[in-house]
């Protein structure tokens, strides 16, 4: 062998080895993913029924649903999106129609980014601070403020990129008519990018669905069903908490079976986020 | 001109200069909300940042029953597992990343691709149920032992590895973020390797180099501060994760050299305690824990961030 072939061999070796790795990497990110998705599966499966649905969260060691939680869940999260959107759109169109690209527009994308992967349970301080502690008791309205401090730099952050996609030939076409920008932006932009803005709130409700570390400073919890805001509530990430952090086994069960509603929730969720997306850019084509 | 009295006109003019105000009052909020958390934190942290002063960073002391607060075990046991998370988590998304843009067969990289980004939508919760259920036992029975007989011996770093396989502890902990924040160091990092042009690897290529020197000696280069930037963005994340690591933490407030000891973490503290803290320095010396993960969490991001514009910047983005 001579040493020009030696160091080929060499060569071959260590790619095939990279190479082998990064199959290994990728395997082993896989078996993790498969192991967690079948234990929520399998051990949510069953602990599911349909009490799960029809009763409230019980006393300890009790057996009962989750009913006011999922109701709590709803309500908290439908809050979050309604207060989280309209500022969300508004704060993009800003980004990407009058501030693109001026200094006060870098500066507020750099922060929307921040707060994009801020950790979440610093969002919940910053509005027990705000909220619960001047209202002087915790609420599901200071939940949902929680909540919709992470929606918000989602669909800043979608608005603003999908405002960016369209051409500007159409801001221009609609601008010539004389057609006054606000309606431009409006019945214009808004109507081409409306599947990807769907997207992003889409996407930023599945990540508050099982949001629980900023709602147990705010909403806390409740065993009892009620559809005042302004009282805490329960709410589903939180019960599983509690549950599965319990010594008794109907608590824990419920949890399980939360947990696998609301993964399953997240997942289907983020799906249909996809195929808005997808059947957008099949139709654009 | 004469148009622009009439009163359609007019009308739109005022509408312009409603929505353009109304837009950037959104925008105003987004860049003032930021601030104010931090600042709401720093106010709400304000009477234990007083009482103990530095003292509240060096000291391991956290008893509620005397109001005696230190915060160096939750710093310790952040940075411990956010460390532990990053030695796993670097190497397999590097590699999750190559496989995804070189290695993989065509019709295998996107399903695959998705399937790792699921791992990113399972809420945390499930996977501190996980972590604490299913992986904390099957690591006591089967791996700690193992480690503390083996590792355990070693004459520097035997320390690390000696305890009781609990199962739960700064380990246990480190491996669930490790998995946490794969598929967002991964994502990054396949996002920046696709934008290299085809042209500087098939010159590569054309001289002859193999696949892992046109990844080594093309690729990493021209991504190096992206792919510096997505890890960054993995280690914030990893810093300020909550639920997972109260789970399978332990929450002792022990200052401990093992990693298979329990221990805390400042986002564990806050969660636990928040609804026990009975006295207000006990309250204060929570929401002044939430401050310096702010504080860390907000340095972390940022270097990601500026990371990651300076290869969008040279793209021309």
């Amino acid at each position: 062998m001579t040493a020009v072939d030696r160091l080929y061999a060499k060569r071959r070796f260590k790619n095939m080895l990279a190479l082998t790795l990064a199959w290994a990497a990728t395997v082993f990110g896989l078996f993790w993913l498969v192991w967690i998705l079948w234990t929520t599966f399998s051990m949510g499966i069953s602990h599911l029924n349909l009490a799960l649905f029809t009763k409230m969260t019980p006393a300890p060691g009790d057996s009962g649903g989750l009913l006011n939680a999922f109701f709590g869940s709803a309500t908290m999260s439908l809050l979050a999106i309604a207060m989280g959107t309209p500022i969300g759109i508004a704060a993009g169109t800003f980004l990407a129609e009058y501030a693109n690209h001026s200094k006060i527009g870098t500066v507020t994308r750099f922060v929307n980014d921040i707060l994009l992967s801020a950790p979440s349970i610093v969002l919940g301080l910053f509005v027990y601070t705000l909220v619960v502690k001047t209202m002087g008791h915790f609420s599901a309205l200071a939940g949902a403020i929680a909540l919709g401090f992470i929606v918000l730099p989602v669909v800043v952050r979608t608005t603003d990129e999908m405002l960016r996609l369209v051409p500007s030939q159409m801001r221009e076409a609609a601008l010539s008519l004389g057609v006054p920008q606000w309606k431009v932006t409006t019945q214009i932009l808004y109507r081409a990018s409306m599947s990807g803005i769907l997207t992003g709130v889409l996407l930023a409700l599945a990540r508050i669905s099982g949001e629980t570390a900023p709602l147990l400073f705010t909403a806390l919890n409740n065993q009892y069903w009620t559809t005042n805001i302004l009282q805490p509530m329960a709410n589903v990430p939180v019960v599983i908490f509690q549950y599965a952090m319990s010594p008794y086994d109907a608590w824990q069960s419920l949890a399980w079976a939360g947990a696998f509603i609301v993964t399953m929730f997240v997942l289907l969720l983020s799906l249909l986020a996809r195929l808005v997306l997808l059947r957008n850019k099949v139709g654009n084509e | 001109m004469g148009d622009s009295d009439a009163p359609d006109a007019r009308g739109g003019v005022t509408a312009d200069r409603l929505f353009r105000w109304t837009v950037a009052a959104a925008g105003i909020f987004v860049l003032v909300s930021l601030s104010a958390a931090a600042l709401s934190m720093l106010w709400g942290g304000r009477e234990a940042l007083q009482t103990f002063g530095w003292k509240f960073f060096t000291t391991t002391d956290w008893d509620p029953v005397q109001h005696k607060f230190g915060a160096l075990v939750a710093i310790y046991g952040t940075l411990v597992t956010a460390a532990i998370a990053m030695i796993i988590a670097v190497p397999v998304s590097l590699g999750i990343a190559i496989f995804l843009t070189e290695a993989a067969p065509r019709w295998m990289r996107t399903p695959i691709g998705s399937a790792i980004e699921l791992l990113a939508g399972i809420p945390s919760i499930i996977y501190g149920m996980w972590g604490l259920f299913v992986l904390a036992p099957a690591l006591s029975e089967h791996v700690y032992p193992w480690i503390n007989d083996h590792l355990g011996a070693l004459p520097l770093a035997g320390p690390l590895f000696q305890g009781p396989p609990l199962g739960l502890g700064l380990l246990t902990a480190g491996l669930v973020l490790g998995i946490m924040v794969i598929p967002f160091i991964s994502s990054v990092m396949r996002e920046v390797f696709l934008t290299v042009p085809a042209r500087l690897k098939e010159s590569a290529y054309a001289l002859g180099s193999t696949t892992w020197e046109v990844i080594w000696d093309v690729v990493l280069p021209y991504t190096r501060s992206a792919v510096i930037g997505g890890i960054f963005l993995g280690l914030g994340r990893a810093l300020g994760e909550t639920m997972a690591v109260t789970f399978v933490l332990g929450n002792a407030h022990d200052l401990s050299a093992s990693l298979l000891m329990p221990s805390n973490s400042i986002a564990a503290t806050i969660a636990n305690e928040f609804t026990e803290a009975d006295s207000s320095i006990y309250l204060s010396s929570l929401i002044a824990l939430g401050f310096v993960l702010f504080v860390v969490t907000f340095v972390v991001l940022a270097i990601a961030k500026l990371m990651l514009m300076r290869l969008q910047r040279r793209e021309g983005m």
